[in-house]
């Protein structure tokens, strides 16, 4: 009778101590990168993950700062969606993200091929359209704002000189996102076109020289050779754009203070807005909620549909 | 590869859009008072940029401190002295000076919230108190408390540029007092040329909305009902404002070209001598000269200008003044209050010591601030005749001008920015429509008064 209990079936043993044994090896087999990984996933745990955490809790709270925060329910959704300039917000940011990408995604990777075809003065081309990244975007969209003065702007002057009719610019509604778009394509191309010229460095040269001697012309072998060895980098870089230029601010908040007419007003304004005009943080967060999961849906999304060419 | 990628990709993304969402999150903390002495932190030290005026606030501080040797003041700066948009933060995390610096237009958003100390029953120590006018003491005061003391008042005016009036063939001594001889005279000084500006005005930044609200009041309207509840804007007032402005900007063309103009760029005008006349406080005139290399000479400032109803004509508001934390002490408050009525509630010492401005260079015999009636006025008022090196003449009209004094709405941001767009619209659209703007703003600010929480 006794035997029994004194001896435990030796199988349940043998399992328990593999069991027991594995994780504890792993750990002490790891422990240097879990040490590596603990000062990162502290300082994201502490300055990205629970603030962002805590703005998620506030989109439904309303609160004093002060005085403990009280839920308020989808109180500040629905003053978001009765705010007349959430729409117009909503409809902006599409828009000038839109034409951020048939102005911005285009321009870069032809630029980026015109690069890579040049034989001569290569890194001061580099350096010439790399520059205007260095500017901090603040006095960027100081420059340009003198640019569309309809006054005595520069390109008005320019376009008078030439007998062409002047425009409004950003002081017209018709004008003033395109223009914007124009300003934040400008500043930020640079990075992109570098990204885009090292992968094209990165195409074999047989591959040129085999389209060469199929007789492929220029076009051919942009569309043949070109385009489907950078796809990945074109494919990433697509939704990098989409995600920052869905984020405009700086260019609407320095160059038209979102007018006129809030043609110029974008969701990221509106949260600046709602947070450091209004002081109402519950609505800042909650619009900021919207963001992210219009943003994180899209994404998902896109690698999606795009996961077998990514 | 593909899916590791693919989630690090959405996880670069969440965390992107999550940054910005997590700005404006905080939480609470608390501050006492030290031993001994009443230690008091008071913020709003001019910043070490401003070298006399910093120079001056500590001279102040030790001449406060041996009147008062059991009160220990520690000053912090901070430019601007009060930012809305660390205000909640620092009161949350008991960053909060005990002597704490607000706008006139925050004073009902902290009462509100309870974040400033009831100090009804240290005013009367203060002498002078009850010399101060009236309609600014009741912006501190809320169902028979009083919650902070004044340290400016300001009223918007008309600035111009005297020595463009004079080569337009304008008399400078007699400004335009009402706003279709603002147009006339705005017309006049456009055709000078050059680039010439007669009148300019904000549309950009709630800045518009802000000076739609003025001259509003100017025509002897409001923006919104006496109960807070209805907009007041789609009126014969409202019209007339926005009518002045497109017949200025598109048939007078003597508005300038370029809009969505704000402050800075309209005093950087008015410095640089192209812009003839603006809606401002004096409070501009020094920064016109500072920043903006203006001259006291040239510059003048006019009484608001009249409109439809000249009886019911009103000027907008504004100033700031002291509150105290909420936390703080009896003592600490009762110390405070005696640091505020010191450096700005008494002729003669603090910011009111005008020798010493005088000796400093700083401007003395601007309008304004002129927080008192009576006896306190007159004392104050003698002591900047005397050392008065700004040419008073240029100000006298409005100074004896008296127009009433209105506030700014509730919800002024959120209206600002509605109005906004409409200035935007009139300043940049030829053809804008005014009365379906008027109408559209009138149902957006409705809404939004509607929502008030």
């Amino acid at each position: 009778m006794a035997a029994p209990t004194l001896t435990p079936p030796a199988p349940r043993l043998a399992s328990v101590s593999r069991g027991g044994r594995r994780p504890r090896r792993r750990l002490k087999d790891n422990v240097t990168a879990y040490a590596f990984l603990a000062g990162g996933l502290l300082c994201f745990g502490l300055f990205s993950w629970y603030p962002a955490g805590r703005a998620l809790v506030l989109a439904f709270q309303q609160s004093n700062s002060v005085d403990s925060a009280t839920w308020v329910g989808l109180d500040n959704f629905r003053l978001l969606f009765d705010d007349p300039e959430f729409g117009a917000a909503w409809r902006n940011t599409f828009a000038f993200t839109g034409l951020a990408l048939v102005i911005g995604f285009a321009v870069p990777f032809a630029l980026a091929v015109l690069l890579n075809e040049l034989r001569h003065a290569k890194a001061f081309f580099r350096l010439a359209v790399y520059l205007p990244v260095m500017i901090p975007p603040v006095v960027t969209a100081l420059l340009w704002k003198w640019f569309y003065d309809p006054g005595p702007g520069l390109f008005n002057e320019v376009l008078r000189f030439l007998h062409l009719p002047t425009s409004e610019w950003t002081n017209s509604t018709r004008t003033a996102l395109v223009s914007l778009v124009l300003v934040a394509t400008w500043a930020n191309m640079g990075g992109t076109v570098l990204i885009y010229l090292a992968a094209l460095q990165a195409i074999p040269g047989e591959l040129y020289e085999a389209a060469e001697l199929d007789g492929a012309s220029i076009w051919q072998r942009i569309r043949h050779v070109t385009i489907p060895q950078t796809r990945f980098v074109m494919l990433m870089l697509l939704l990098l754009q989409i995600v920052a230029t869905m984020q405009v601010f700086t260019e609407p908040f320095v160059m038209t203070g979102g007018g006129p007419e809030d043609a110029t007003i974008t969701v990221l304004y509106l949260i600046y807005k709602y947070a450091f005009v209004y002081l109402d943080y519950g609505s800042a967060c909650a619009l900021s909620a919207m963001l992210l999961a219009f943003l994180g849906v899209f994404s998902a999304l896109y690698l999606w549909v795009t996961r077998e060419a990514t | 590869m593909r899916d590791r990628l693919g989630h690090r990709t959405v996880g670069a993304v969440l965390a992107a859009g999550l940054v910005l969402a997590g700005a404006a999150c905080t939480s609470s903390g608390d501050d006492a008072s030290a031993g001994g002495k009443t230690r008091i932190t008071v913020n709003c030290e001019p910043p070490k940029s401003a070298a006399i005026d910093r120079r001056s606030f500590e001279e102040d501080i030790a001449i406060f401190e041996k009147q008062n040797p059991d009160i220990d003041i520690v000053a912090k700066d901070a430019f601007p002295c009060s930012d809305p948009k660390t205000f909640d933060a620092k009161l949350a995390g008991g960053q909060m000076e005990d002597v704490f610096y607000v706008y006139f237009t925050d004073v009902a958003s902290v009462i509100k919230r309870k974040q400033a100390a009831d100090i009804s029953k240290y005013v009367d120590e203060v002498a002078g108190y009850g010399d101060i006018q009236q309609s600014v003491l009741d912006i501190f005061t809320d169902d028979g408390k009083t919650y902070g003391l004044p340290r400016t008042n300001y009223s918007m005016g008309l600035i111009y540029n005297r020595e463009l009036f004079t080569k337009a063939g304008l008399d400078p001594a007699k400004p335009p007092a009402t706003w279709q001889e603002v147009r006339a005279a705005a017309k006049k000084i456009a055709a000078l040329g050059n680039g010439t500006v007669g009148y300019a005005d904000f549309s950009a930044s709630n800045q518009g909305g802000w000076h739609f609200t003025a001259e509003m009041y100017s025509q002897g309207g409001t923006v919104v009902s006496e109960d807070g509840k209805k907009a007041t804007v789609d009126t014969p007032q409202g019209r007339a404002v926005l009518q002045t402005l497109k017949d200025m900007r598109w048939t007078d063309n003597s508005m300038g070209s370029k809009q969505l103009l704000q402050i800075t760029d309209l005093q950087q005008l008015m410095g640089a001598g192209k812009l003839g006349m603006y809606l401002a406080a004096p409070d501009n005139l020094p920064e016109i000269v500072k920043k903006y290399q203006g001259s006291y000479e040239k510059l003048a400032i006019a009484p608001m200008p009249g409109g439809l109803d000249p009886a019911s004509r009103a000027t907008l508001l504004g100033g700031d003044g002291y509150m105290f934390n909420r936390k703080a002490t009896p003592k600490q408050i009762e110390a405070g209050v005696k640091w505020v009525e010191f450096q700005n509630l008494a002729p003669g010492t603090g910011a009111n010591n005008w020798e010493r401005a005088a000796r400093n260079k700083a401007p003395v015999g601007l309008p304004q601030p002129n927080l008192w009636t009576g006896a306190t006025a007159d004392a104050d008022n003698k002591l900047k005749a005397q050392y008065a090196n700004v040419p008073v003449e240029n100000y006298r009209l409005f100074q004896e001008t008296e127009v009433p004094g209105k506030l700014e709405p509730p919800q002024a941001q959120q209206i600002y920015s509605v109005m906004d767009g409409v200035m935007s619209a009139v300043l940049t659209n030829r053809n804008a429509n005014i009365d379906d703007l008027l109408s559209d703003a009138s149902a957006k600010i409705d809404r939004l008064l509607a929502n008030q929480r």
